[in-house]
C-alpha cells in the first residue's frame, strides 16, 4: 500500500497568505489544489515536500467571470468539470471545454483544477512508476538519478508535457496571472513553459497561477483532438489544438499548438501561417497537416510508438481543420484506439 | 502530528484524531470502520474509492479530510435508508450487475449522483458518468442495465416525492417488469425507454 509521506498542511484563506507561506518555507513547500496530480506523485515519492500549502479554501481562486464577447477570466482553482460545463466557454471557447472535459475521469475532473492542469507535471514511462520500480531499473535524472533513461546520451530530461488544456489555451491566446509574495505579473501562457522535462515551468517556485485570462472570442472557432488508448483516464499521448479566426470564407488568423510531443506544448507556426488568407479546401488542409507534423517530435517514452504518434499528428491536424471547415471526415473530440 | 477533524459522513458527525497526511479513503476505512469504500489503485486511476462530497463523485484516495470540514460525505453505507436498499442497489442485485463486487460501491455512489442530477439519463450519459469506474468482471452491460432499471423505477415513483426509493416490489405504482429477474432476456428491463434513439453498442 502506498501512503502519502508525512507533511505539515497549511490552509490559507487568501492568495497573499498562500504566496507568503510558500515564500517562507522555500524549497520545502509546494502548493496543492485538487491534489489529483501531486498526491499520486507523492505516493510514488516523486515529491516529498515537508509543507503543503492547500489552495482549496481560497475563494479568490475560483470562479468564472466575463463573457466570450469581451473575454473571460477563469480562476485557476476552478474545477475542470466546471470549465467543461460552463455555457459561455462551451459556446465561445469550444476547444477549452472539450479539453477540460477529456482530462482523465469524471471524478478526477470534479477535483482537479484548471490551474493544476496547466501546471501538470511532465510524464515519462521511466518516471511515472513506483519508487521500487524506479529503484530496480535505476533512477532517472527527473528524480533521484543523473541520466535520462529514454536518451541516455542526453544532458536533459525528455519527460512529456501532458496537459490537455495548455495547448488549447496557448492556441486561444490566453494569458496567466501569477501571484507571488512580492507582487504579481501577467504573462502570455506560452511564456509559462520551457522545453525541459524537469524545469518545464518558468514561474518561480513561490508563484501561484491565480487566473487564466482569455481574450475576446469574436470570430474565433477552435477544436481539440486527443489521442490516447482508452476513452477515459489516460493522459494525452498527442493533443492537437487549432484555433481559427475566419474572415468571410477565408482564414484570417490561425494557431496550431501540439500537446504531448515535447516537454512543453509545441506550436506549429509554419502550418498556421500557411492557412492565413486561404480558403479551407481539402488540398490546403493536407498541406497544412504535413507542415504541422514537422515540429512534432515525440520520443519513445509514452504509450504507443513514437513514429505512430508523429504520423497521427498529421491525421489529427487534418481532422481538426476539416471539423472547423465543416468538411466530412472531421474528428471526434477524443479518438479511442484499442 | 495528528489533527483533530470533524467529518460528516452519511449524515453522522464524527470527530477523528488522525495524521493530516491520511487520505479520506484511509480515514474512512481505518478510523471510521467504513470498509464499504474500496481501496484500489491509490492513484486516481480506477474509481473504486469513489465517494460523494456534497453530492459530487470524488476520489477518496486523493482527498484530504482536512479539506472536507463542513462538507457532507456519502459512502455506499449511507445509500440504504431505514434498512431498505436504494433502488440502485436493488437493481444491481436483481440484474447481477456485480460479480466480484469490488468496483460496486464506487459505481453505486457515482450512479446515485448521476440520477440525482439527471433522473432519466440516456445509456450514453450513463456510460459517460461511469467512465471513471473500472470494472474488470462484468463487461459493464449489466451495470448499465441496472442503472437504467433504477432510473425507470425512480422516475416512475417521482423524484420529488418523499417516498423516492422507498417503494417495495409489488407495492403499487407502475413498474418496469419489476418482478422479471431474467434481465437481459426481457425486452424492457433495464433497456432503453421508447423513443430514446437507436440501440447503442455494448461499451467494450
Amino acid at each position: 500500500m502506498m501512503r502519502l509521506p508525512p507533511f505539515t498542511y497549511l490552509a490559507p484563506r487568501t492568495l497573499h497568505a498562500a504566496a507568503t507561506a510558500l515564500a517562507e518555507h522555500g524549497a520545502d513547500a509546494m502548493p496543492v489544489a485538487g491534489g489529483t496530480d501531486l498526491f499520486p506523485n507523492m505516493k510514488r515519492r516523486q515529491f516529498e515536500p515537508k509543507v503543503l500549502v492547500g489552495l482549496r479554501g481560497i475563494r479568490e481562486l475560483t470562479g468564472i467571470r466575463g463573457r466570450g464577447r469581451e473575454g473571460m477570466t477563469l480562476g485557476a482553482g476552478t474545477t475542470l468539470s466546471a470549465v467543461a460545463a460552463h455555457p459561455e466557454i462551451v459556446a465561445h471557447y469550444g476547444a477549452l471545454a472539450t479539453a477540460a472535459g477529456l482530462v482523465s475521469s469524471p471524478q478526477l475532473r470534479n477535483m482537479g483544477t484548471l490551474g493544476g492542469n496547466v501546471c501538470v507535471d511532465t510524464r515519462c514511462n521511466y518516471y511515472n512508476q513506483s519508487h521500487e520500480w524506479r529503484k530496480a531499473i535505476g533512477f532517472c535524472m527527473k528524480k533521484d538519478g543523473d541520466i535520462c533513461l529514454v536518451a541516455p546520451g542526453s544532458s536533459r530530461c525528455w519527460a512529456v508535457s501532458s496537459s490537455d488544456t495548455a495547448p488549447v489555451l496557448w492556441s486561444l491566446g490566453a494569458r496567466v496571472r501569477l501571484v507571488g509574495a512580492s507582487g504579481e505579473r501577467v504573462v502570455p501562457l506560452e511564456a509559462l513553459y520551457r522545453d525541459d522535462g524537469i524545469q518545464y515551468l518558468t514561474k518561480q517556485p513561490g508563484e501561484l497561477v491565480a487566473d487564466i485570462v482569455l481574450p475576446p472570442a469574436d470570430g474565433w472557432t477552435s477544436a481539440y483532438l486527443k489521442l490516447r488508448r482508452r476513452g477515459s483516464f489516460d493522459f494525452p499521448v498527442l493533443g492537437v489544438a487549432v484555433a481559427l479566426r475566419m474572415d468571410g470564407d477565408r482564414v484570417g488568423e490561425a494557431r496550431i499548438v501540439l500537446g504531448a510531443v515535447a516537454s512543453q506544448p509545441r506550436p506549429a507556426p509554419d502550418a498556421a501561417a500557411a492557412l492565413a488568407g486561404e480558403r479551407l479546401t481539402p488540398e490546403l488542409i493536407t498541406r497544412v497537416a504535413d507542415l504541422a507534423a514537422g515540429p512534432s517530435k515525440p520520443l519513445d517514452n509514452t504509450d504507443f510508438t513514437h513514429p505512430y504518434r508523429k504520423k497521427m499528428t498529421r491525421v489529427f491536424v487534418a481532422r481538426a481543420l476539416r471539423a472547423l471547415a465543416g468538411l466530412p471526415g472531421g474528428g471526434r473530440a477524443a479518438e479511442e484506439v484499442a | 502530528m495528528k489533527s483533530r477533524l470533524s467529518l460528516s459522513v452519511n449524515g453522522e458527525a464524527h470527530d477523528v484524531l488522525v495524521p493530516v497526511h491520511k487520505t479520506l479513503l484511509e480515514v474512512l476505512r481505518e478510523d471510521l470502520g467504513l470498509i464499504g469504500t474500496k481501496h484500489g489503485c491509490e492513484l486516481g486511476e480506477c474509481g473504486t474509492c469513489t465517494v460523494l462530497v456534497d453530492g459530487e463523485p470524488v476520489l477518496s484516495c486523493l482527498a484530504l479530510p482536512a479539506d472536507l470540514g463542513g462538507r457532507e460525505i456519502l459512502t455506499v453505507e449511507g445509500m440504504a435508508e431505514g434498512g431498505r436498499l436504494h433502488p440502485l442497489q436493488q437493481a444491481f442485485a436483481e440484474l447481477g450487475a456485480a460479480q466480484c463486487g469490488y468496483c460496486t460501491p464506487g459505481i453505486l455512489v457515482t450512479a446515485k449522483a448521476l440520477l440525482a442530477g439527471r433522473p432519466t439519463p440516456t445509456r450514453q450519459e450513463i456510460k459517460e458518468a461511469l467512465a471513471g469506474n473500472l470494472c474488470r468482471c462484468t463487461g459493464y452491460t449489466k451495470i448499465l442495465d441496472a442503472v437504467e432499471l433504477a432510473s425507470l423505477r425512480l422516475d416512475h415513483s417521482g423524484l420529488t416525492s418523499p417516498n423516492v426509493g422507498r417503494r417495495r416490489p409489488g407495492e403499487g405504482a407502475p413498474t418496469a417488469n419489476e418482478t422479471d429477474h431474467s434481465g437481459l432476456t426481457s425486452p424492457n428491463v433495464g433497456r432503453r425507454r421508447p423513443g430514446e434513439g437507436a440501440p447503442t453498442a455494448n461499451p467494450t
